[in-house]
Parts: structure tokens; C-alpha cells; sequence
């Protein structure tokens, strides 16, 4: 389900991806975890174990769509990177979470979209306040980087630094 | 009207060199046809039974003869020479090929148009009442508020993928024109104590398979927060509406599974944290849009002189007379008449007009009413300002072109969405119905002895026809293979809201002429003086007309 070899997109580059994701049913030893490797664990997984991976610099999580960001309110600062599940690409709930972590909790970490994650919707995922996106493999990469600019204006104020347009005229 | 500035313009020319690639890319198969759908629905592009449609936005319904005249071009250009208005206010093409839909927004952008959110599950066109800004009944023109709400909707990123489809309505009036409880969210505007522009925010109403009338969750909210306070609601909705079934899908499934209560309060702690951030609403944003929407230039008028020489217009010409009855409405300003061009014609698909109608229409616009126009959710056009000295040759001209049958809210005027003539969703026929009702029901006089009755009919349980609040519903239903309909009574789309009850065993549609005629014997036997049919239903409720109609 989760496709590591992905391609990865982060802050408007093509860009090396250093991070493994953890499926749900995956087991793992987190004691054998070396400092050298980065894994994001499902959220439940990171929920279970937060006393040991909070705070680490090399162990991020990821939201699925029909999970929450509320329960992040007041930990999400000490987590590298959260990552935001797109099962399948029409089901918009991941918008509203990036969102909430950023504007709700001042989430300045990295917030990657995963899954079923679509050039053509990375200009809203932008606005949403991701930052990364794991793309298909086969996903031309400067069609996705185009996507991120369609649009130069906004009507309304998001999770970027726009201005809506009724404020400029 | 609203005039686009560069700012506006700049986004509808980013969207068409957006699509045009997206159309590409699907073409060059680089995008599947899964990964197109949102993106040629968020353009108002459907697939249908026999070719695209098209839809075109009309925010609010309001627009200019010069998008009329290109609209024109466009069905003749690149349609087959017509266009449909539809119960939302919008225009559909309905054989436009999907390679030239980047062409066809080209030309709509030229003209200030676009076909953005018209379709897909994200906000959609927020609508109004029809006879906005000149309305004897007005608290204040709601159309401002429209387009703020139109701005705020239009490419709004994090709401683009919803559970569902999103419609917004907004009502300023004493009679609601606007069906506000029958949207997702209805604004009504209201002015508070201290004679301030307020709104009553009312959540969760909609049609479709299972109709609901919207509850009140925010009274006297004040009028800067009204876009912050409509996009908690849509957070909450995007994150906890259902997405494992399209037909639980809708907010009014969301309001009714919490309660009313529990969601507004839900709403209200998302909206403390955004209540007060960029998007809401100063004074200055809010006047520079009024200013678009001062009332037309109008010329002092004795108006009872005008009374006078249309009263003797009237002796002259009957038909003058009933038009005058029945297609025109009062007018807040001395002197002036609101107009409604009837486009039921019998024999035409309800809603349809020409391109050699369109440009027609256009030169009555300009000539007679502003330059201005509007569609209305009963799928006819306004001219909202027109002198009550040019009424009779505004008449003559309209009858020239076959808009001027004087039925507006009889049962000849019929709401009808598209059916199966065009719709790949439906289950049954729909024009085919109201062109029966309409020839069985031709007799003017008979027509006005029954008052005013609104018939709805739609071919599936979308419900694009309203049929739920027609005071007469027919829907297409699909029974083994074959095509029958279902039919309703008492459903109101006005201020005292309501759903229409199931009469029975449903009909074939050689049966519904005769049924209609039994159900409107029902009516004449029953009614005390003066009752319009809506009130003896409600005083009788279903019983006798549901015995009467299957009786033997
Ligand atoms: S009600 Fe059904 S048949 Fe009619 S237009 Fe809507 S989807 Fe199509």
C-alpha cells in the first residue's frame, strides 16, 4: 500500500527521500532503531509508544484520513515530520488536518501528503500548509512542480502566506 | 452588476490555462480517466447519456447582455445552436465535444465567465432571489454578500474534495425566493437590533434522496464573520461528513446524526480559532462590493400616470392584460416592473431558448432593462428594470419570440431537469411529462381558476427538478426496467417550508395527465373560496386525494 520508492517533492524540489514508511500491520523493534534511520509510524503505532519516540529527530508519524489531528494539539512540536494519508485521492479530509496543525497548532514541522497524492491537486495541498508530497513513481516530475503554481492569486486566506485578494485591492 | 478586475480576471485566465493542460494530459493518456473526473467536474463537465455537458456558471444569476451574446456564439460555435437555463440559475451546453471545452472557456473567460465548481463534490454556485436589489419585500440586497461568498468558494483549497456536493443560498426577504431551507447552508440576512446587516445561519437542508429542511445554528451572526464563520462550518463537515455512502454523504446527514446542537457547537469551537483571522470582512472590502450593486439608474416617473396609461392598455388587449397579471411583478421603484420572460413554451423542453432567442433577448435587455439579466430557479428570465411605459412594446416583442405565455407559477410552468433525454443518471423521462401536463393543461382560464400551483418534476432521486417541494412532485422512478413516476403532494419551497408526501403506487406516463386532472378535481370539490391549492392540501392532508385517485 505504502510506496516507499516513491517519488518526493519537498519545498517546490525534486528531493531525496531519507524516510521510510511504516505500514500499519508492519511490526517493528523500535529499541533497534539506529539514529541514522527515519521512520514514520502509523499514527496508533507513535500513540502507543510516545514516551519513547517523542521528541526524536529521526521518528515522524502519519495521519490516516480517517484518523484526527486533534489529539496533536500539544505534542505535535517535538515530531519532525507528520505525514498525512490520501487513501484515495478524492477523499479531502487531509486538507482540513494539515490545516488544523497549522494554523490551529502553529505546526511548523514538515507535513507530507502520502498516498494516492495527484499533481493536480498540489496546488491546494500547498495552500493547506504541506510541504513535502510522496508522488507515484511514474508522476513526471516538473508537471508536479508546475502544478504547485497554477494559480498566482488567491481569493482566500490559507495556511500559506497569500494575502486574500480582497485585502490587496 | 459585479465587474471584474484584474485580480479576477488573472484567476480565470490561470484556470483555463490550467484545464486546457489537464485536457491534454487526459488526452495524452498521462492522467486517467478516474484522475479527470474531479478535475472536468470542478469545470462543470459532465459526461452524459449521448455527449458532454456543459455547465456555465451564472453567479447568482445575474449577468450582462454581452455574455449573453457570446453564449450565443458558443451554441452555435461549438453546440447546436441552444442552451438550457437551469434550476440553479446556471446555462448548460449540452453537446459541446470535450476537446473543445479549454476553446469554449477561452471565449467564456473573454466575456468575464467560467464554468469553475459548477459540478464536483465542492462548493458550488451560491444563489439568490431573482428579483434581488429591486424587490418590494427587501431587507437589503443580498447579492454583495453573494459575491463575497462567491469570491471566498471559488478555488478554496481545502475544500475542493468534500464528502459531497455544497450549496449555498442566501434570502434577504420576506417570501423566500430562494429556498433557503433547502440548502446546505442558508444565509438569511437579517438587521439586528441596532439596525446592523446580520445573518441567521440555518445548516443542513437539501433535497435529493432524503429531503430535509435546515436548522437554525447561529442566530444574528454578526457581518464580518461571515466567511469565517462559514468556513468552520464547511471544516467541521469536510472532516466528519460520511464518505462510505454518496447518499449519506450530504451535511444534512452530518446536522442530523449529531443534532443540531452538538454541531453548532462543534462549529463554534473551530470557528474561535479562525473567527478573527484574514478572511474576515472589513468595511472596506464589504463597500467596494456594494458599490457594484447600486440600483440601476432610474428616471422619475409619475407613476400614476403610468398606471393610468397601462390600465387602458390593458382594455385594448386581453392578452396584454393577463401577461401583465400574471409575468410581472411590483418594483421597489415608481414607476417600474419587474419582467418574466416565460421560456415553457409547450413542445420545448422547459428551459431551452435559442441562440436566435438568446440574441433576441439580449436586444430587449438593452434596450428595455439595463443591459442586465437574470435566470431564475424556476428556469426563466428576469429583466428587472424595466419603465411601466415600455411594457406593452416589451410585450409585443416577447410575444414575437414566444416568451411571453402568461403562466408564471401555474401548472404550465413547470420546474423540469433534463431527464432522461439527456441525463445519464435518470431513471425516467422528464420533458416528455411536462410537455403531457402542459398540452392536457392549455386552457388559460382553467389554469388561473386553479391558482398558482408549482409542479416539480425530476427524473431521478437527484432531485435537480425540486420535486420535493413542488406542490405537485413527480419523479422519474425505474421499475423493472420500465420507466414510471412517482408523484407527491404538499411539498412548499417558500417560507413555510415543506416536504411533499408520496401519494401511492407509482404511474406510468400515459397515466399522469389523467392522475393531475383527478388530483386537481380533488382540489376544486374541496377548496373553500379563494384557497390556493397549497392550503386545502394542508387543511385535508393526503387522504382524499390519494383515495380518489386509485379508486377503482
Ligand atoms: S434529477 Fe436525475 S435525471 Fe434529472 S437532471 Fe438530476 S440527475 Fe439527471
Amino acid at each position: 500500500m505504502l510506496d516507499n520508492a516513491a517519488l518526493l517533492i519537498k519545498d517546490q524540489q525534486l528531493s531525496d527521500n531519507h524516510w521510510q514508511l511504516i505500514d500499519k500491520e508492519q511490526v517493528i523493534d523500535l529499541s533497534s532503531v539506529a539514529d541514522s534511520d527515519h521512520i514514520i509510524l502509523p499514527f496508533a503505532h507513535w500513540q502507543e509508544n510516545q514516551p519513547m519516540v517523542l521528541g526524536k529527530a529521526n521518528i515522524g508519524l502519519w495521519l490516516d484520513s480517517d484518523e484526527s489531528a486533534e489529539p496533536l494539539a500539544s505534542v505535535c512540536h517535538d515530531v519532525p515530520l507528520i505525514a498525512i494519508n490520501f487513501p484515495v485521492f478524492s477523499d479531502g479530509r487531509g486538507y482540513s488536518y494539515a490545516r488544523t496543525l497549522r494554523d490551529h497548532f502553529a505546526y511548523r514541522g514538515e507535513i507530507r501528503a502520502i498516498g494516492d497524492v495527484l499533481p493536480d491537486q498540489m496546488y491546494f495541498y500547498q495552500r493547506c500548509g504541506f510541504n513535502s508530497f510522496l508522488l507515484r513513481s511514474d508522476v513526471n516530475p516538473e508537471t508536479a512542480i508546475n502544478c504547485l503554481n497554477d494559480f498566482s492569486l488567491s481569493y482566500q486566506a490559507g495556511s500559506d502566506q497569500r494575502t486574500p485578494i480582497f485585502h490587496q485591492r | 452588476m459585479y465587474q471584474y478586475d484584474h485580480y479576477d480576471r488573472q484567476v480565470i485566465k490561470e484556470r483555463v490555462d490550467q484545464y486546457r493542460n489537464q485536457t491534454q494530459r487526459f488526452l495524452a493518456g498521462e492522467i486517467s480517466e478516474a484522475e479527470f473526473l474531479p478535475l472536468r467536474l470542478q469545470n462543470g463537465l459532465y459526461v452524459q447519456r449521448l455527449a458532454p455537458m456543459l455547465r456555465v456558471a451564472v453567479p447568482y444569476g445575474l449577468y450582462n447582455t454581452a455574455q449573453m451574446r457570446k453564449l450565443a456564439a458558443i451554441t452555435r460555435d461549438y453546440d447546436k445552436g441552444y442552451i438550457h437555463v437551469s434550476t440553479r440559475q446556471n446555462f448548460q451546453l449540452n453537446w459541446p465535444r470535450l476537446e473543445d471545452v479549454p476553446d469554449i472557456l477561452d471565449e467564456l473567460a473573454s466575456v468575464d465567465m467560467h464554468a469553475v465548481q459548477t459540478s464536483g463534490n465542492c462548493i458550488r454556485n451560491t444563489t439568490t432571489d431573482q428579483y434581488a436589489g429591486v424587490a418590494v419585500d427587501e431587507i437589503e440586497d443580498p447579492r454583495p454578500w453573494c459575491e463575497l461568498i462567491r469570491q471566498w468558494s471559488t478555488f478554496h483549497p481545502e475544500f475542493a474534495l468534500l464528502p459531497r456536493k455544497f450549496k449555498i443560498a442566501v434570502c434577504a426577504t420576506e417570501e423566500d425566493r430562494a429556498a433557503f431551507k433547502f440548502h446546505d447552508i442558508g444565509v438569511e440576512l437579517i438587521h439586528n437590533d441596532a439596525g446592523e446587516t446580520a445573518f441567521n445561519i440555518h445548516v443542513g437542508g437539501g433535497l435529493g434522496r432524503t429531503p430535509v429542511i435546515s436548522q437554525l445554528i447561529k442566530p444574528n451572526l454578526a457581518w464580518p464573520h461571515l466567511i469565517t464563520y462559514l468556513e468552520a462550518v464547511l471544516r467541521v463537515y469536510n472532516q466528519l461528513g460520511r464518505r462510505d455512502n454518496k447518499y449519506k454523504a450530504r451535511i444534512k446527514i452530518l446536522v442530523k446524526a449529531m443534532g443540531a446542537e452538538a454541531f453548532a457547537a462543534r462549529v463554534d469551537q473551530e470557528w474561535q480559532f479562525i473567527k478573527d483571522n484574514d478572511n474576515t470582512l472589513n468595511i472596506e472590502a464589504v463597500d467596494r462590493v456594494k458599490a457594484f450593486f447600486i440600483p440601476h439608474d432610474y428616471q422619475s416617473v409619475d407613476d400614476q400616470v403610468s398606471n393610468e396609461r397601462l390600465q387602458s392598455q390593458r382594455l385594448e388587449s386581453t392578452a396584454f392584460n393577463r401577461w401583465l397579471d400574471k409575468n410581472v411583478q411590483p418594483h421597489k421603484q415608481p414607476g417600474y416592473a419587474i419582467v418574466n420572460l416565460a421560456l415553457k413554451p409547450t413542445g420545448i423542453a422547459p428551459g431551452d431558448i435559442s441562440d436566435y432567442q438568446m440574441e433576441a433577448i439580449a436586444d430587449l435587455a438593452d434596450r428595455f432593462s439595463g443591459g442586465l439579466l437574470r435566470n431564475t430557479h424556476h428556469q426563466n428570465i428576469v429583466l428587472a428594470d424595466v419603465k411601466k411605459d415600455d411594457l406593452f412594446e416589451l410585450w409585443q416583442c416577447c410575444e414575437s419570440l414566444a416568451i411571453a405565455t402568461p403562466n408564471l407559477g401555474y401548472l404550465s410552468d413547470p420546474i423540469c431537469c433534463p431527464g432522461g433525454d439527456y441525463c445519464a443518471l435518470a431513471n425516467a423521462k422528464s420533458i416528455p411529462i411536462a410537455e403531457a401536463v402542459q398540452r392536457q393543461f392549455d386552457d388559460l382560464d382553467y389554469l388561473y381558476d386553479l391558482g398558482p400551483i408549482d409542479l416539480n418534476i425530476s427524473g431521478c432521486m437527484n432531485a435537480c427538478g425540486h420535486h420535493h417541494v413542488g406542490h405537485i412532485g413527480i419523479l422519474g422512478v425505474d421499475k423493472k426496467g420500465k420507466e414510471f413516476y412517482q408523484i407527491s403532494l404538499g411539498g412548499n419551497m417558500s417560507r413555510e417550508a415543506s416536504i411533499g408526501k408520496i401519494l401511492g403506487p407509482s404511474f406510468s406516463s400515459e397515466e399522469i395527465p389523467e392522475v393531475i386532472q383527478k388530483i386537481l378535481d380533488v382540489y376544486v370539490n374541496k377548496r373553500t373560496d379563494e384557497e390556493p391549492f397549497i392550503d386545502t392540501y394542508r387543511r385535508l392532508g393526503i387522504a382524499p386525494f390519494k383515495e380518489y385517485v386509485y379508486a377503482g
